[in-house]
């Protein structure tokens, strides 16, 4: 039994379905991450788990019991919203204790509660401000402290990183991931930044339409993309696409046949026709033989350089590191390995090799 | 460079004889209540007073007559703070409880509802006069301070519950989710949360709702008995007696005094009054 | 959202509510519906709830005052809503020019909405009394034959009313124009500065046209201001002389409660809230349907 289950969910609002049917055990201590694009169903998820919404069918149990119609103050749970939601009209020490006075705990230990949580990050000196007085990641943290002072069964965050710039975002991912592998929580993290889903999860649901495309670890979901939108969603800059068909012999894309080995061809007869073939960018290398191309675009972001070149079977972006030495409108040729490629079904979208 | 500056003239000569003519009846008032009535009848509508003195206040505030009452308008005075004071208070604090539950605490048909009620902020009192009489008289409280307090209070309900409403729901929905992850339970939340973030509408609401309670005149004479009527009443009655000689300048400081609360609410807290109007006339 | 169900007492929402909105309901609608009824029935000194269908209704398309009232709505009506509101957006058009006074200007165009219409009529009934006031003064001045009775007469005592009411609402107007002015975006109208347009045509072409929903609120406010005025009328002019000056709020108040015709009363009152659901009940729904 995990410490979180979400079994059968499904949520209609009239004839639209927000989610249609949810199934995700999450074990004892694990970080997971719920990311997609807006209008997936993530958030909408989240407060079922929340408790601040309910399912038109399914359960959700935390640890082996049934909260699915639980209010939210008897889950046992913490949340840390996009906006941080800090009480603006109490200090900092009040927000972090607000929780625990709830519950009627007297107010030594309410205020050993503050002192801890402020020590373990670092906000002792805020203790007396109000909200209005700090900066984003001060709140960031401040929020953080109040889901930490309860010392709950589960972590909920929404995004909470959306807010802050791109440098602090950086800083308080990683302090979210010392956190968490201090305190050992099971978390629930819901994001729209696969950079953060990447990096802070220990395994991740992509969600896309009301439905979990893949479900699985960083590394599943990155080198074994199970559909062509998690392969498109996971990794910047994005895998190249070629739409292609299948052959008597193999795989071609306007005239030009593409590698493929024995498995794939293998696991192609089951698909249709049409299919596409991706490569990641890291997975395509400069030679003096291989596919033919002109180079249009080169972007340098310091440790490496993207470059993009039009090709006969349409336009490839390729990642080297450091400085490509090259210039835009450079003749060039590209190769990659059989095995490096991703083939997935041209209508379906799901992976066949 | 010269245009500019004739423009500006212009504007300043115009703004500022609005700004007289917007002034004149308070100075007038001011200067004939500080009269006797031989200046009146001498002088005229602007002239200053030769011999300014506060007979026709003292007269006005204790011994003018208001109908067969020679009490002056003190004892109405005494009457509009005993009705304004609870029915300001209990339709604020209505107010702002339906406002919080309509804006946080939505269910099937409240927003119907609230629209039904908004249609309160602009029905025309003539429509429930008859009907509120018999009302009042069943209950006991016809022609009396009670009757005249339940009455503004349920009048104003409408527009308190808009004035809240409509700044709730510019209170951070999350504000209220975090609350409840917290186990702040319904009233928690409104004691520890949203009453001390509700200052600003608390303030012009107040104001607003004393401001047309007691500047109100039509409840005022149709529900008052003979020792409930408000100064209003008091104030039409002692201007409007047509016995012996017409003292203009009692009649002034009857105004004044008559106005004075609310001009003083208004100069001390101006700003929140523009916003209360603003409020209640611009949705959304 | 919070919804209720989220509660431990989903119920407790709906409670807290429900004794004002009841209340409120019956006093609104169940008193409207009420007054109605007391409108078809024979009552004259006290209620009598005989029904008699229009017979209300025709009598008061024959009384002469209801017509005289009518007409003085329609005059008084046109009259009060119009300088108002021209008042109103002139003075906010003026101060929008960075003056350096504006906030004690402000002060002084809005303090007259602090007072009571009583206190207005009060007032003006003493500045525009006929042997004393505002006649008095020019002949002081030297107008001597300067002549100012439109007080006592009976086909000009309505403009009083409406040069009163003008006076203690016209700021509120400006109140309202002002802050849909300060509103506009700074950068359309820079835009149209470096298009080579002249200020006056700024306002024309720009500005006024994007006050259109602050226009309408504001008229709707303000016609239902008039339409219900009674204090005013009471204070100038008691109705008079004789019933010149008689709007349907006043000819209300004098049938229900010194003429013993109830009927008549809640007739007329029903005509009033006819006039205000003409004009407010469109305007709600477009409001309300806007926000959806």
């Amino acid at each position: 039994m995990g410490a979180l289950n979400i079994r059968g969910i499904r949520k209609s609002f009239g004839p639209v379905d927000i989610l249609k049917g949810i199934d995700i055990e999450v074990e004892a201590g694990e970080f997971l991450i719920l990311v997609g694009p807006s209008g997936c169903g993530k958030s909408t998820l989240l407060n079922m788990i929340a408790g601040l919404d309910t399912p038109t069918t399914g359960s959700i149990h935390i640890g082996d019991r049934d909260v699915t119609w639980l209010p939210s103050k008897d889950r046992d749970i913490a949340m840390v919203f996009q906006s941080y939601a800090l009480y603006p009209n109490m200090s900092v020490a009040e927000n972090i204790a607000f929780a625990l006075e709830m519950r009627k705990v007297p107010k030594p230990e309410r205020d050993a509660a503050v002192q801890r949580v402020a020590a373990m990050l670092q906000i002792g000196h805020l203790l007396d401000r109000k909200p209005g007085a700090l900066s984003g990641g001060q709140r960031q943290r401040v929020a953080m402290g109040r889901a930490l002072a309860r010392d709950p069964k589960l972590f909920l965050f929404d995004e909470p990183l959306s807010n802050l710039d791109a440098k602090l975002r950086v800083e308080m991912r990683a302090e979210i991931k010392l956190l968490h592998q201090r305190t050992r929580t099971t978390t629930v993290y819901v994001t729209h930044d696969q950079v953060e889903a990447m990096t802070l999860g220990d395994r991740i649901a992509v969600m896309k339409d009301g439905l979990v495309q893949q479900f699985g670890t960083p590394d599943d979901i990155y080198s074994r993309p199970a559909t062509r939108f998690v392969a498109e969603f996971i990794g910047s800059p994005a895998m190249n696409m070629i739409t292609a068909q299948r052959g008597a012999a193999g795989v071609l894309s306007k005239g030009v046949e593409l590698a493929t080995n024995d498995a794939q061809r293998q696991a192609l007869r089951s698909g249709g026709a049409e299919l596409v073939y991706g490569l990641r960018p890291e997975d395509l290398v400069f030679a003096d033989d291989g596919l033919p191309g002109t180079l249009t675009m080169i972007e340098p972001t310091g440790p490496e350089t993207y470059l993009t070149a039009e090709t006969a079977v349409g336009k490839l972006t390729a990642r080297v590191p450091g400085n490509a030495h090259r210039r835009v409108g450079d003749r060039v040729h590209l190769r990659w390995a059989a095995e490096q490629a991703h083939l997935f079904d041209a209508a379906g979208g799901q992976r066949l090799a | 460079m010269n245009r500019l500056t004739i423009h500006r003239v212009l504007l300043w000569a115009v703004l500022l004889l609005f700004a007289a003519w917007f002034l004149t009846p308070m100075y007038v008032m001011v200067v004939t209540s500080l009269k006797d009535m031989a200046q009146v009848r001498d002088g005229s509508l602007l002239s200053l007073p030769t011999d300014p003195g506060l007979a026709s206040w003292a007269k006005a505030w204790s011994g003018a007559c208001t109908g067969t009452d020679c009490r002056g308008l003190q004892p109405y005075f005494i009457n509009s703070l005993a009705m304004a004071i609870p029915a300001v208070a209990i339709s604020t604090l209505i107010g702002s409880l339906n406002g919080y539950v309509l804006s946080k605490w939505k269910f099937r048909g409240s927003e119907f509802m609230f629209a039904l009620l908004l249609f309160g902020v602009f029905m025309p009192m003539q429509v429930v006069l008859l009907p509120m009489s018999q009302i009042l008289g069943w209950l006991g409280i016809a022609s009396s301070l009670y009757g005249l307090i339940l009455v503004h209070v349920v009048a104003g309900i409408p527009s308190t519950t808009l004035f809240f409403r409509n700044y709730y729901i510019g209170l951070p929905d999350e504000l209220i989710k975090a609350a409840m992850l917290d186990g702040a339970s319904f009233w928690q939340i409104f004691r520890r949360i949203v009453l001390p973030l509700s200052t600003p509408i608390m303030v012009v609401t107040l104001i607003w709702q004393f401001t047309n309670i007691w500047n109100d005149f039509l409840y005022g004479v149709v529900f008052s008995g003979a020792d409930s009527k408000p100064i209003t009443v008091g104030l039409n009655n002692l201007a409007n007696t047509s016995s012996s000689v017409k003292e203009y300048n009692v009649d002034m400081a009857a105004a004044l005094i008559a106005a004075l609360p609310t001009l003083f609410v208004y100069i001390v807290a101006g700003k929140y009054f523009v916003r209360g109007l603003t409020a209640g006339a611009v949705k959304g | 959202m919070s919804a209720p169900s989220a509660l431990r007492t989903p119920w407790l929402p709906k409670l807290v509510v429900a004794p004002s909105f009841i209340v409120s309901f019956c006093f609104i609608y169940g008193l409207i519906a009420w007054n109605g009824y007391l409108s078809l029935s024979a009552s004259r000194l006290l209620p009598n709830y005989e029904f008699v269908g229009f017979e209300q209704y025709a009598l008061l398309w024959e009384s002469e005052r209801f017509h005289v009232a009518l007409s003085n709505m329609a005059i008084f009506g046109s009259l009060f809503i119009g300088g108002a509101m021209a008042l109103g957006l002139l003075l906010a058009i003026l101060l929008d020019q960075k003056i350096r006074a504006e906030g004690v200007l402000r002060t002084i165009y809005l303090y007259p909405m602090a007072i009571s219409f009583i206190v207005t009529g009060t007032a003006w009934k003493w500045m525009l009394n006929p042997g004393l006031g505002l006649e008095h003064l020019m002949h002081q001045w030297g107008f001597e034959s300067f002549v100012f009775d439109w007080l006592i007469n009976p086909d000009k005592a309505i403009y009083c009313v409406a040069i009163a009411g003008v006076w203690q609402s016209a700021g509120f107007v400006m109140a309202l124009f002002l802050a849909a002015l300060r509103g506009i975006d700074d950068s359309i109208i820079k835009a149209a500065q470096v298009d080579g347009a002249s200020l006056p045509r700024i306002y024309w072409r720009i500005i006024i046209p994007s006050l259109r929903p602050v226009f309408f609120s504001t008229l709707m406010v303000v016609s239902h201001l008039a339409i219900k005025s009674l204090d005013l009328v009471m204070a100038l002019t008691a109705g008079g002389p004789g019933f010149a000056t008689d709007l349907p709020a006043t000819f209300m108040y004098a049938m229900a409660f010194s003429r013993g015709q109830i009927g008549l009363g809640a007739a007329s009152a029903t005509v009033m809230l006819a006039m205000v659901a003409a004009i407010v009940v469109p305007y709600l729904y477009s409001e309300l349907r806007v926000k959806k």
